[in-house]
C-alpha cells in the first residue's frame, strides 16, 4: 500500500466505538474509506451535518442539492444523521464534543504544537475550521508524510505560523506512530518497511524511545 | 397576515449602496444567494466590504464578485479555492480578515443577538490573537473576538412565505440563520415562495419580521 494510505489505515485503527470524528482535507480525508467495520463511529463535517456515510454522485437517486460537505461534495447521511447550521456545527466542535479530529500537517513539534494554515510568502489562503478543531477535540491526531521535499516535518520547534499550542496527541506518518505526552514525543510503532535509524535521521525533534516499540502495520485497518 | 414581503430584483437592488457592508452565506456554493449575487453584479456596486466563509470559486459566486472588483475588504475563513483572490490578497488590492471559522460565525451570531462580543480558545497562541484582548475568567485566559454586522445580508432560503418567514433545508442553512440576524437590510432569494401559514410556527427559523424583501430564486447553479 502507498503511503497515505497507509497513513489513513493506522488513522483508522486510533478510533473507538461511538466517537463522533471531524477529518479534515488531504490525508485525513482518507480515513473515510478505512473506517473499522466492527465499530460505530459518526462522522461530522463543520458546515453542518453529523453522520455523513459517503460522496454520491449527480446520478445517484440519493444525490441531493443541499447536502454537501466541507469540501462541497455532495453526500449522503447514515440512518440516524443529522443536519444543522453553522453555529450548532461548532458547538459540536468548540464545545468539546468533537471526540476526534484528524488533521494535516505543515509541522509539528516536540511540545504538540501544529501547524498547517500558512506558509508566509507562498501559501496564505486563511485557517477555515482548523483552529476551531485543534482546541476543540479531544483527541488530535496528526497525518502527515513524514517529510515534505526531504525536509522533515516533525521539528524540534515550530517555525511557521501555529494553528494551535500544545494540542497534538498523535502524529501518524509512513513510517511511525508517535504520541505525545507532557515528557515529549514517544515512539510508540515502526512502520515494517522502515528502521529507527531512518526515522531518527528524519525526525528533527527529539524522540524518546520506549523499551517496546510495536509495528505500525499490525494496527492497520486492512478492510 | 403580515405585510407582503415580495418584491422585485431592482427594489432589491436599491436598498444596496456603494461602499456597504454585506453578509453573504454559502458553503462552496452550496447555500449561496446567487441570483442576489448576479443582480448585485450586474447593477456595479463597488467598494463593497464582504462578509462570508470564503472567497467562492475563481469567478464563480463570491468569486465573481472579486473578479469584477467589487470587492475592497473581505473578513472570511478560507481563499485556497479561489487562486485569483489568492493573487490579489498577495499584492494588496484585496484585504482579507481571516477568522477561525466558529469564531466568524459567534461574532455574527453576536452583532445579531445584541452582544458585545465573545471568549473563545480558539486562535491562542496563534496570529489571530495579535491586536486582541486576552481576558482572564477564573484563572483561565479567553480571547475577546468582537460582534460582526452588516448593512445587508443576502440570503437563500428554501422557502419563504410572503411575510417572509424562512425555512432553511440541511447543509443549505450554514450561515444563512445567523446572517440573517445580523444585518440592517436582509434580501431573500427562495427557491419556493409559499402562502403565509404553509410555513408551520415550528419549521419557521427566521420570522417574517425581520425579512425586508423576498425575491424567487432564479438560477440554476451547478455549484463546484
Amino acid at each position: 500500500m502507498d503511503s497515505r494510505e497507509r497513513i489513513a489505515r493506522r488513522c483508522a485503527g486510533l478510533l473507538n466505538d461511538g466517537e463522533v470524528i471531524n477529518l479534515g482535507i488531504g490525508i485525513p480525508s482518507l480515513v473515510a474509506k478505512y473506517l473499522p467495520k466492527d465499530i460505530d463511529v459518526w462522522l461530522q463535517v463543520e458546515n453542518g451535518a453529523i453522520g455523513t456515510a459517503g460522496v454520491v454522485e449527480k446520478n445517484d437517486p440519493l444525490w441531493d442539492k443541499d447536502l454537501t460537505d466541507a469540501s462541497g461534495n455532495h453526500i449522503r447521511l447514515k440512518t440516524g444523521g443529522a443536519t444543522m447550521d453553522i453555529t450548532d456545527a461548532f458547538v459540536v466542535i468548540r464545545g468539546n464534543h468533537l471526540d476526534v479530529t484528524v488533521l494535516g500537517a505543515f509541522q509539528v513539534d516536540e511540545k504538540g504544537n501544529l501547524c498547517n494554515w500558512a506558509v508566509p510568502g507562498q501559501i496564505i489562503v486563511g485557517m477555515g475550521g482548523a483552529m476551531d478543531l485543534a482546541i476543540g477535540a479531544k483527541k488530535v491526531i496528526v497525518a502527515a508524510e513524514h517529510c515534505i521535499n526531504g525536509i522533515p516535518k516533525i521539528k524540534k520547534k515550530c517555525d511557521l505560523p501555529l494553528t494551535g499550542e500544545g494540542i497534538v496527541d498523535y502524529i501518524v506518518t509512513e513510517l511511525c506512530m508517535i504520541e505525545v505526552t507532557p515528557d515529549g514525543l514517544v515512539l510508540r510503532e515502526l512502520s515494517s518497511e522502515t528502521t529507527l535509524e531512518e526515522v531518527l535521521e528524519k525526525t528533527e525533534a527529539n524522540l524518546i524511545i520506549p523499551e517496546q516499540i510495536g509495528i505500525l502495520e499490525d494496527n492497520c485497518i486492512m478492510s | 397576515m403580515g405585510k407582503n414581503k415580495v418584491i422585485s430584483v431592482e427594489t432589491a437592488m436599491s436598498y444596496i449602496q456603494d461602499g456597504c457592508s454585506v453578509m453573504i452565506p454559502g458553503f462552496v456554493g452550496t447555500g449561496a444567494p446567487d441570483t442576489l449575487m448576479r443582480a448585485m453584479i450586474r447593477s456595479g456596486k463597488r467598494h463593497l466590504e464582504v462578509i462570508s466563509n470564503n472567497a467562492g470559486t475563481e469567478r464563480v459566486g463570491i468569486g465573481e464578485l472579486i473578479h469584477e472588483g467589487m470587492v475592497d475588504l473581505i473578513h472570511c475563513c478560507h481563499i485556497g479555492r479561489n487562486p485569483e483572490a489568492v493573487k490579489l490578497a498577495v499584492e494588496g488590492s484585496l484585504k482579507v480578515d481571516f477568522n477561525p471559522m466558529g469564531t466568524l460565525a459567534e461574532r455574527i451570531r453576536c452583532g445579531g443577538a445584541g452582544l458585545g462580543g465573545v471568549l473563545v480558545k480558539t486562535g491562542l497562541g496563534t496570529m489571530v490573537e495579535e491586536g486582541k484582548q486576552i481576558i482572564e475568567v477564573n484563572g483561565e485566559s479567553w480571547l475577546l473576538e468582537t460582534p460582526l454586522h452588516a448593512d445587508i445580508a443576502l440570503i437563500h432560503a428554501w422557502k419563504a412565505d410572503r411575510f417572509g418567514n424562512l425555512q432553511f433545508r440541511h447543509t443549505a442553512n450554514n450561515f444563512n440563520e445567523v446572517m440573517a440576524t445580523a444585518a440592517d437590510i436582509v434580501l431573500v432569494e427562495a427557491e419556493v415562495i409559499v402562502s403565509v401559514g404553509d410555513i408551520v410556527p415550528d419549521d419557521v427559523v427566521i420570522p417574517g419580521f425581520m425579512v425586508t424583501g423576498v425575491i424567487q430564486r432564479d438560477v440554476d447553479f451547478m455549484h463546484l
